[in-house]
């Protein structure tokens, strides 16, 4: 071995530590979460805050499940955002299909205004928002919610979905129009079908978007009957402020679900976000 | 012959039944109506109210005075308003400058490293929790005597060690370090992906005249990877400008206004004080910077050369 290539080889090993240090760094706070999820307070602010407890209390997720409404909170949190996401998809593949293969005049206008609406910040439509739900009696009642998700998801969706449809051969409508089908049978039979990989990198980032969403929450919901998870988090963690162990499993909880979606979906998760991030 | 004009015939009455059918308004209608009119009353036609209520005094309940101007003046001279757009300008330029450090380690990846997709995402964890968990899981890291942070620097002998949350000086940089821990995954993976696509010719042409490993990085990746650079300035400095979540629940703006941004400020005026004639003024107003920033970046960065591999 020459000295060169001694050189290249601890230059490759520092490298390589380097990023294993990176990814220690992203990984162990959420660890830590994890271990002091499963511990009581002295435990937690022992001798060592970072051991994984040699017996773990499971009982915190079974305490704080049924007590300050978690449970309520999580199945709101399902519910809200798989219908959601189901109404983003929904609207955002029609509204696709009449862009990119119908014709017609003032497809690019509306296509340039569905865009536009990525520009917009949630905050400067929040009061108006709120006024709005307000008169209509819609504040403190999730349908608030699914009409802003939805609207605020749909110029992302339809973004990702948009390379998909402009790919799909004209030879296949015109086969199915030849057979005498309608626009109607051709969208619903054939096209909607096909389009189950962009479906799939859509739908979860939807989810994850959904899932994850505060400020409209916050804004809106007033009664813990429609609260979702993380609005449910907040309030239920101003109330237990010192029991660290009960905190730790709340946030778990709520974080679960999203780390079980990327361990089955992280290629479609890595695509859908630099799919929807540069092409803007 | 006669089957094959006959052929043709179908064919072309197919294509003029095609077109005619691809053109049918009702349809269209029908298809683009729920898109359309979904972001009309929830993202168009609130933006015209905010800049409408900004004009008015209104406290949400009673009816709205006309003021013209006065919450604009009374915003440019809101000392309140202009230190949160400090801290949300120093929040944005950081996450900028952020972004040279996630592009080194994006070129280190895609520099034929074993395991680069396994690293990539793991790197992107964080990304997908929830603002309120991370900031939560992030006071506990904080946190003054049994935080994660303190314990480690209390066992490594330092004595006064400081409550990161509460000391004004602190508190920005603090507040920080979560949010470059959240988007590192994001920004390297788009990074990642367009280096990735630079084309293979161009890095072996560069070896063959040879470029060291870095004029390769800098000379050569990184200018070919330029439009997916300005995009994402664009989102790090957009994104910062409205930032909030993370912050609402971390400081709410604390102690005394020393964590602020605009959106924060902005929804202590709406939901806290009730004053929404001012507080649309504020929001309308960060719209318009949000806008304003966004074009700024891409005149300053428009090139001429139009050649982009990504």
């Amino acid at each position: 071995m020459n000295s060169l290539s001694v050189k290249a080889t601890a230059g490759k090993t520092i490298l390589y530590f380097v990023l294993g240090v990176i990814a220690l760094l992203q990984l162990f706070p959420i660890y830590w979460l994890l271990t002091f999820s499963l511990k009581n307070n002295q435990q937690i602010f022992g001798a060592n805050p970072v051991a994984f407890p040699m017996q773990p209390r499971w009982e915190n997720y079974g305490k704080v499940w049924s007590a300050g409404h978690i449970d309520t909170y999580f199945i709101n949190s399902v519910w809200i955002t798989v219908v959601a996401t189901l109404l983003t998809l929904t609207i955002a593949s029609f509204a696709t299909y009449a862009i990119t293969r119908m014709r017609w005049k003032g497809s690019k206008l509306a296509l340039g205004a569905i865009m536009l609406a990525m520009m917009i910040p949630v905050h400067s439509t929040l009061i108006p928002l709120y006024s709005m739900f307000n008169n209509a009696f819609l504040i403190d009642h999730p349908l608030s919610l699914l009409m802003s998700y939805t609207a605020f998801n749909l110029p992302i969706t339809v973004l990702i979905m948009l390379g998909f449809y402009y790919a799909i051969p004209r030879e296949i409508e015109e086969a199915a129009i030849m057979d005498g089908s309608s626009v109607q049978r051709l969208v619903l039979t054939i096209i909607f079908p096909m389009t189950g990989t962009v479906v799939a990198t859509t739908g979860i980032i939807n989810m994850i978007y959904n899932w994850n969403e505060f400020i409209f929450v916050n804004t809106f919901i007033s009664s813990n009957e429609w609260k979702t998870l993380t609005v449910g988090v907040q309030n239920f963690i101003g109330q237990y402020a010192t029991d660290w162990g009960a905190i730790g499993a709340t946030l778990m909880i709520s974080i679960l679900p999203i780390l079980l979606a990327f361990v089955f979906l992280s290629n479609q998760i890595v695509e859908g976000l630099a799919a929807g991030s540069v092409k803007g | 012959m006669r089957v094959a004009w006959s052929g043709l015939f179908t064919w072309l009455e197919a294509t003029n039944d095609m077109n005619k059918m691809m053109s049918n308004k009702w349809i269209i209608t029908a298809y683009m109506m729920p898109a359309l009119l979904l972001l009309g009353a929830i993202v168009y036609v609130p933006i015209f109210l905010t800049a409408y209520y900004g004009l008015h005094k209104w406290n949400g309940i009673q009816a709205m005075e006309f003021l013209g101007l006065a919450n604009y003046k009374t915003l440019l001279g809101d000392r309140a308003f202009w230190s949160s757009a400090y801290h949300s300008l120093l929040l944005a330029v950081f996450s900028c400058l952020s972004l040279i450090g996630y592009l080194i380690i994006s070129l280190v990846l895609a520099s034929r490293i074993k395991g680069a997709q396994l690293l990539r995402k793991i790197y992107l964890i964080p990304m997908l929790l929830s603002s309120v968990a991370i900031a939560q899981l992030w006071l506990k890291i904080y946190h003054p005597s049994n935080g994660l942070l303190n314990v480690f620097l209390e066992r490594l002998g330092f004595a006064d060690t400081p409550a990161w949350l509460a000391e004004p000086s602190l508190v920005l940089g603090a507040i920080f370090v979560p949010i470059l821990w959240q988007y590192a995954g994001f920004y390297i993976l788009i990074y990642y992906a367009a280096l990735k696509g630079v084309p293979k010719e161009v890095e072996e042409a560069a070896t063959i005249d040879g470029a060291s490993a870095w004029q390769m990085a800098w000379r050569i990746k990184v200018p070919l990877i330029s439009e997916v650079l300005k995009v994402t300035v664009v989102l790090a400095a957009v994104g910062s400008l409205k930032y909030f979540d993370l912050i609402y629940v971390m400081t709410n703006g604390g102690p005394n206004g020393a964590s602020e941004v605009m959106a924060s400020y902005m929804y202590r005026i709406a939901f806290k004080s009730f004053d929404f004639g001012y507080a649309s003024a504020v929001s309308f107003f960060l719209l318009l910077i949000c806008l304003i920033v966004t074009w700024l970046i891409r005149r300053a960065t428009a090139s001429d050369d139009k050649i982009q591999y990504s």
